[in-house]
């Protein structure tokens, strides 16, 4: 099913987008005056290796053609579809190869942006949305690692003792609010209150440095991620100098 | 988790120059321990962070055990411990005082 | 069956992640960065009553292979599993930007090594480590932008599962041995939550011929085959050089065309054997019971080249 509702918030300048092979959807869409690319996945599906595929060709194809154009992604998956047979094909190496053909698309000059408007989770969330420049929550949003029962399960806590904990930080409970504090989303959106077009198109104008990954410093700023982004940068000045390694022992 | 300090005093100070040490890996039934040559010449401070609970008793034989051994002065020595038991404790803290007696 | 002079050899996959630094570099190069030393430390397990580790399971640094300067990060996989978490993960993004940024300056690095032991993302910081694997990815990818290649070495306990199954297809080379795992999700967690009919988890052949170092190789999810010792993969990383493909829209269209391909030739398959059948090989059924010998002679004949990744 396409996200009729979505998509014209989105793109009420008209579009042609429609559904494809295996919950992909594609197309492109005005906004902001200018043409953008748009590629989706539908109906909260499970990431195998075929739909992974079909959106790695399409967005390398959108890259071949050198002309910027922006790419936005509209993701309803779940988590990696998780069978023996995905895993015997090397499920990992088709999620990894959709990540890395969104990376490129964005140091290839195409900003890249997804809306998240369902489920996203796990690798599926690594290899679609997080792979992206920036990452807009919309309503019926929910990215989450993993849900609290099996964290439960693994942690061998009872789930109302992790429901408490989860009260008390943002670190591991899955939503949108949680996650937006440790910086994987950078706005939240409502839908209906009709500002959405013109926020995507302002998104879209603004293209400064976008491939300077960010969301730690972001986490930091939300309080969601209070070392990560400091560890990260100790590290990098560490690292020069500890270049001279005749000094070594 | 259970923490606790134990202070003490060794008869001389460990020798070797290295600054510090860290020996063994925080999986079940192990623990790490973390050497550093700070303080007083003699004393020897030992920290201890465990799983197990109401051990305290054991941790001090073990201690006085290691420090009647190797005579560790000067030594800090913090330990993560995830249930290990008591001769592979005295064992990880041998090794470590024999790396910080190393020469470089 | 096991030749005396590889079981006299240390294991790769029964060391500890300092042990295999200090076999893969030059004896006494390794210089780590933000070591056990400096206590930089998971805020978060004190939550759950878990005792931290003074590195977080994530040890970084530099060295030298043959006299080349490398940077080099290894997952403890007996900590935690080896998992992806807030300062564990920072500490990894932290070395890999660096790299990035030193490329063509005196600082510079010819190679990243990552020794990669992992279950994936550490449930108890979730978000963080979510957030540390893309943040990883992205930097992964941005090294390789800068020239410089990435190379992940796969055979310890805990494997590379969960996200540590992308960041590992995002390396510019990877090099298993035997007891190496890759997959996302686990047996464990698919039998969880399919079933044991989907996937036996205590069958531990068909686990290993569906995740492991063998299948892998041959199918193209990993490049170089070794032997479990350290012996083997240092000698593995010597030869590792710039050759290794570059980050560019032409590597991704091989790739896409690799990955198509295998979908259609394999996508109806069950078992790893029915797979060799098509892909002609001589032993299909007796992969796993070959010796390490005639495994890696079957790799030289059969030219198994993977290079587009």
């Amino acid at each position: 099913m396409m996200p009729d509702n979505l998509i014209s918030a989105l793109f009420p300048h008209g579009h042609t987008l429609s559904a494809g092979a295996e919950n992909t959807l594609s197309g492109q869409a005005r906004s902001g005056g200018r043409d953008v690319e748009v590629l989706g996945i539908t109906n909260s599906t499970p990431l195998g290796p075929e739909t992974a595929i079909i959106l790695a060709g399409h967005v390398l194809k959108i890259v071949k053609s050198d002309n910027k154009t922006p790419i936005i992604f509209l993701i309803d998956t779940a988590s990696q579809r998780m069978t023996r047979r995905d895993e015997m094909l090397g499920l990992n190496e088709y999620l990894a190869h959709l990540a890395k053909s969104i990376i490129l698309a964005g140091m290839a000059g195409h900003r890249t942006i997804s809306v998240l408007y369902g489920t996203a989770a796990a690798g599926a969330f690594i290899a679609t949305a997080l792979s992206t420049q920036t990452m807009i929550a919309v309503d019926g949003a929910h990215p989450s690692v993993m849900d609290l029962a099996s964290i439960a399960r693994v942690t061998k806590l009872p789930l109302d003792v992790l429901t408490e904990k989860a009260k008390k930080t943002p670190v591991f409970a899955p939503g949108v609010e949680p996650l937006a504090a440790t910086g994987a989303v950078s706005e939240i959106w409502k839908l209906s209150d009709g500002l959405c077009a013109e926020r995507l198109s302002r998104l879209l104008a603004d293209n400064q440095s976008m491939n300077n990954d960010n969301r730690d410093v972001l986490g930091a700023g939300r309080g969601g991620r209070t070392m990560a982004a400091d560890v990260a940068q100790r590290v990098e000045k560490a690292f020069v100098q500890a270049s001279d390694l005749k000094k070594a022992g | 988790m259970e923490k606790f300090t134990i202070y003490t005093q060794a008869k001389s100070s460990l020798g070797g120059k290295r600054s510090d040490t860290l020996t063994g890996v925080v999986a079940s039934g192990n623990l790490e321990i973390l050497f550093e040559r700070k303080g007083e010449p003699l004393a020897v401070i030992v920290e201890v962070m465990t799983a197990s609970h109401g051990y305290q008793h054991v941790w001090e034989a073990v201690i006085k055990d290691f420090v009647a051994r190797v005579s560790p002065g000067g030594m800090y020595i913090s330990i993560h411990d995830n249930g290990a038991r008591p001769d592979t404790v005295l064992l990880r803290l041998m090794q470590g005082a024999r790396l910080m007696e190393a020469r470089s | 069956m096991i030749p005396e002079n590889v079981m006299n050899q240390p294991s790769w996959y029964e060391s500890s992640a300092r042990a295999r630094i200090e076999g893969l570099l030059d004896a006494g190069s390794f210089k780590e960065i933000l070591g056990p030393q400096d206590h930089v430390m998971s805020p978060h397990l004190a939550l759950f009553d878990l005792p931290p580790a003074f590195d977080d399971g994530m040890i970084i640094g530099r060295g030298l292979i043959d006299g080349r300067p490398v940077a080099i990060a290894a997952q403890e996989g007996q900590f935690m599993g080896g998992t992806f978490a807030e300062v564990s993960g920072a500490k990894l993004v932290g070395l890999l930007r660096a790299v990035a940024r030193n490329a063509g300056t005196p600082q510079e690095v010819s190679t990243v090594f990552l020794l990669l032991d992992t279950g994936g993302v550490r449930l108890q910081e979730a978000n963080a480590g979510e957030m540390a694997v893309s943040e990883t990815i992205h930097a992964i990818l941005d090294v390789r932008h800068a020239g410089v290649p990435v190379v992940a070495l796969i055979g310890g306990r805990a494997g590379a599962f969960g996200g540590g199954g992308l960041v590992t297809a995002c390396c510019s080379h990877i090099i298993i041995s035997e007891q190496g795992r890759i997959s996302v999700s686990g047996p464990e967690v698919i039998e969880t939550n399919k079933g044991v009919e989907e996937f036996d988890s205590r069958d531990r052949a068909l686990v290993w011929r569906v995740t492991g170092g063998r299948s892998r190789v041959l199918l193209g999810g990993a490049d170089s085959y070794v032997k479990g010792d350290i012996g083997s993969f240092r000698k593995a990383a010597e030869v590792i050089n710039n050759n290794a493909p570059p980050l560019s829209l032409e590597t991704l269209e091989r790739e896409q065309g690799r990955l198509e391909h295998r979908l259609k030739a394999y996508g109806n398959c069950h078992d790893t054997p029915e797979i060799w059948v098509i892909a002609g090989l001589s032993t299909p059924a007796g992969i796993a019971d070959l010796t390490e010998d005639d495994f890696i002679d079957l790799l030289v004949k059969e030219g198994v080249r993977h290079d587009a990744r």
